[in-house]
């Protein structure tokens, strides 16, 4: 099925393929993984529709550490660069993310996270929210970081990774989870080529004559130079701030309001519908980007709001940045899952109730 | 007996000596003096170089330059 | 700086290649990264392809040879320099791709990548300087120490027991179909170095046929924490070295 330049169309597909079917849409070059449950699929849908990509490159490394120095490498050779893999998989790359942040290379990570520590589970976590927002590898950096919570995101997503992660040459993450890799949606797929690549004069493809020789490094030894670098990075990360993204349900009125990312933002959808029809003034904000975090916005609800529930799928991850954004205004509770299990709407739904009660009891 | 000579980028010479030993005719020594790093540096000391190119070939820092006598033939062409 | 042209009647016959920067050098007096590294940039002026090439650094002592290597360069992570290689080469396949890694970075922690990237026959030249020790962090035991070797953590020498035997990567790696050219050689003289060169610049035509991966070590001295002067590190490479790491070509192209 190969996708006609300049027409977009719609399918039914699963959160991994389309995934993968939209990475070629949006003109990846190279791509290189490495297999893990759950987002198998993506590389065994590029592998077979490579036939209808020959200038592609799509290779399956001997591991997820070869697999992500080899986007080192093509990203560096100025190509249009894309991994993915699930949380195990992503802790291995740790330590190539933080050498390609520090030397700038544009890149898409995709996590499809599963639950852990350890080898843990294949079931959908939303554990790996530290490591992908924090850094993760060694070093001060920051990926950007995106949390798709639907199919068509999946699809969209790559083409804002894309973008952004060569607008700022930063590789962009992708944070999934094992249910949206899984899951079937009607997704809207945008034509070909409509992604511009952007221009990569720092890329080592051949030193010109009319040009100075092109250096891909790390390392910045005298600690003067270091520092510099680091400020550099660090006035990237400030300029960053402005592509923040997030979603906000019926917060005009809500005297309760739940925050969460990804999968865990649809289940709260629900639970903000059941809290109303039982007469609470329970909305939702829903971030978009978590690597920039909408700080402002929730700041901003903690004027109106009366108390927050984060909910997540781990142990309280995201809960830290909101009750730094809220900055003691406003009680933050946490309500999670762990281990790959998911709270159903109307789990949250008894949290919420419970903190309608104590908002009750004490006077605002 | 071709006529040879070297140029040495003496503030880049780390005195490892791997010219000396490699030179068949004998004729570089350590000078006395240090340069910037501190380090003794190679130079000629007699007038017997032939610019046979082996000092130049195995010194790491590639401190040195050759010259050689242009080679004639009985008629006079160059080879 | 362009030395001129002729002295006293004498003229110029041999001078660094161009594309070796004119940084000085941070080894140590009498490694052999510089004699490679020269010999290297002195084959890619002489095929004319500095504007073609593109080479990957590895961590070690070589880390900063991109400071000396007047081309386009890649600095990989410790051991996954055939792996950036194998990124670029993928993206870029008409241009000329090296890796340049010592024993450490390419036969301890880089050994998965190091046989897949052979193994997968990736059109690419390694380089594989071998001194059996870790020069950079001040002279540890290597996967190519030899039996015996006194080392900062083998202070009492290499024992094959507790410590497992020196690793004979090129060997190893010679069994894979994807290995088009394996040989080894050294740079501790003149004719040595010689054959290098013609080793070097065979590789880099290979690379246009698209037959597999050219592999190429030099064994080496390592002064410093050998502890000896450069010219005994030399004796000692020939008569400790050599017999456990033989010089010549190892898999040679079918004619």
């Amino acid at each position: 099925m190969a996708n006609e330049k300049g027409t977009s169309e719609t399918r039914l597909m699963k959160g991994n393929e389309a995934l993968a079917e939209a990475a070629f849409r949006a003109g990846m070059q190279a791509y290189f993984g490495y297999p893990i449950t759950p987002q198998s699929e993506v590389l065994e849908y590029l592998a077979a529709q490579a036939p209808n990509h020959p200038d592609v490159v799509i290779l399956q490394a001997e591991s997820e550490l070869a697999a992500i120095n080899m986007v080192h490498g093509a990203a560096g050779a100025g190509a249009r660069s894309m991994i993915s893999s699930s949380s195990p998989g992503i802790s291995l790359m740790q330590e190539c993310l933080s050498y390609m942040t520090c030397a700038q290379l544009p890149a898409l990570i995709v996590n499809v996270q599963r639950g852990g520590p350890g080898l843990g589970t294949i079931y959908p976590s939303q554990g790996d929210y530290f490591q992908a927002v924090k850094g993760g590898g060694h070093g001060d950096y920051h990926l950007i970081v995106l949390a798709p919570a639907s199919v068509q995101e999946m699809v969209d997503f790559v083409f804002d990774a894309f973008r952004l992660s060569e607008k700022y040459r930063n590789p962009a993450m992708i944070l999934a989870d094992g249910a949206i890799g899984q899951m079937m949606e009607k997704v809207t797929l945008p034509p070909a080529g409509s992604l511009p690549k952007t221009e990569a004069p720092w890329a080592t493809t051949g030193k010109s004559h009319t040009h100075e020789r092109n250096v891909i490094t790390s390392l910045y030894i005298q600690a003067e130079r270091m520092e510099k670098h680091n400020l550099i990075l660090q006035a990237k990360y400030i300029q960053m701030q402005k592509e923040v993204r997030w979603e906000e349900i019926r917060t005009e009125d809500a005297a309760i309001v739940l925050v969460a990312f990804g999968l865990m933002s649809r289940i709260c959808e629900k639970t903000v519908d059941l809290a109303r029809e039982k007469g609470l003034k329970v909305g939702l904000l829903r971030p978009i980007t978590l690597y920039p975090f909408p700080t402002n916005a929730i700041a901003k609800l903690a004027k109106s709001a009366k108390a927050f529930l984060t909910v997540e799928m781990n142990a309280g991850q995201m809960v830290e940045d909101v009750r730094l954004a809220v900055d003691g205004k406003r009680p933050v509770d946490f309500y999670g899952r762990m281990g790959g299990m998911i709270p159903s709407p109307e789990e949250v739904l008894v949290h919420v109730e419970s903190i309608a009660e104590k908002l009750q009891a004490v006077p605002v | 007996m071709i006529r040879g000579t070297i140029i040495v980028a003496t503030d880049i010479c780390k005195a490892c000596e791997l010219c000396i030993t490699a030179c068949p005719q004998d004729c570089l020594e350590m000078s006395p003096n240090l340069n910037v790093k501190s380090y003794h540096y190679v130079q000629l000391k007699n007038d017997t170089c032939t610019g046979c190119v082996n000092c130049a070939i195995v010194c790491p820092d590639s401190a040195i330059t050759v010259y050689r006598q242009v080679k004639t033939t009985p008629k006079g062409a160059t080879v | 700086m362009e030395p001129v042209a002729n002295i006293d009647g004498m003229e110029l016959v041999y001078k660094k290649p161009h594309t070796l920067t004119d940084t000085p050098m941070h080894y140590c007096p009498g490694c052999s990264h510089g004699v490679v590294h020269k010999i290297l940039m002195e084959v890619i002026d002489e095929l004319g392809i500095q504007e073609e090439t593109i080479g990957v650094a590895p961590v070690g002592c070589s880390v900063f040879a991109y400071e000396y290597m007047n081309i386009d360069m890649q600095e990989a992570a410790h051991g996954r320099a055939s792996a950036v290689a194998t990124g670029i080469k993928r993206v870029l396949p008409n241009k000329y791709v090296f890796s340049y890694q010592g024993d450490g970075d390419l036969a301890a922690i880089g050994t998965g990548e190091t046989v897949h990237t052979v193994n997968r026959g990736e059109n690419i030249l390694m380089l594989f300087i071998n001194n059996g020790i870790y020069g950079m962090t001040g002279g540890q035991m290597a996967p190519t120490s030899l039996i015996g070797m006194k080392t900062t953590t083998t202070p009492f020498g290499r024992e094959a027991s507790t410590m497992g035997n020196p690793l004979k990567i090129t060997e190893l790696l010679a069994q894979l179909p994807g290995a088009y050219f394996v040989t080894r050689h050294s740079v501790h003289n003149t004719a040595a170095v010689r054959k290098l060169k013609k080793a070097i610049a065979a590789s880099f035509k290979y690379q246009k046929l698209n037959k597999g991966t050219c592999f190429i070590e030099v064994v080496s001295n390592c002064p410093s924490n050998w502890k000896m002067t450069p010219v005994e590190s030399n004796e000692w490479l020939e008569k400790n070295m050599f017999p456990f790491y033989p010089l010549g070509d190892i898999k040679v192209p079918k004619s």
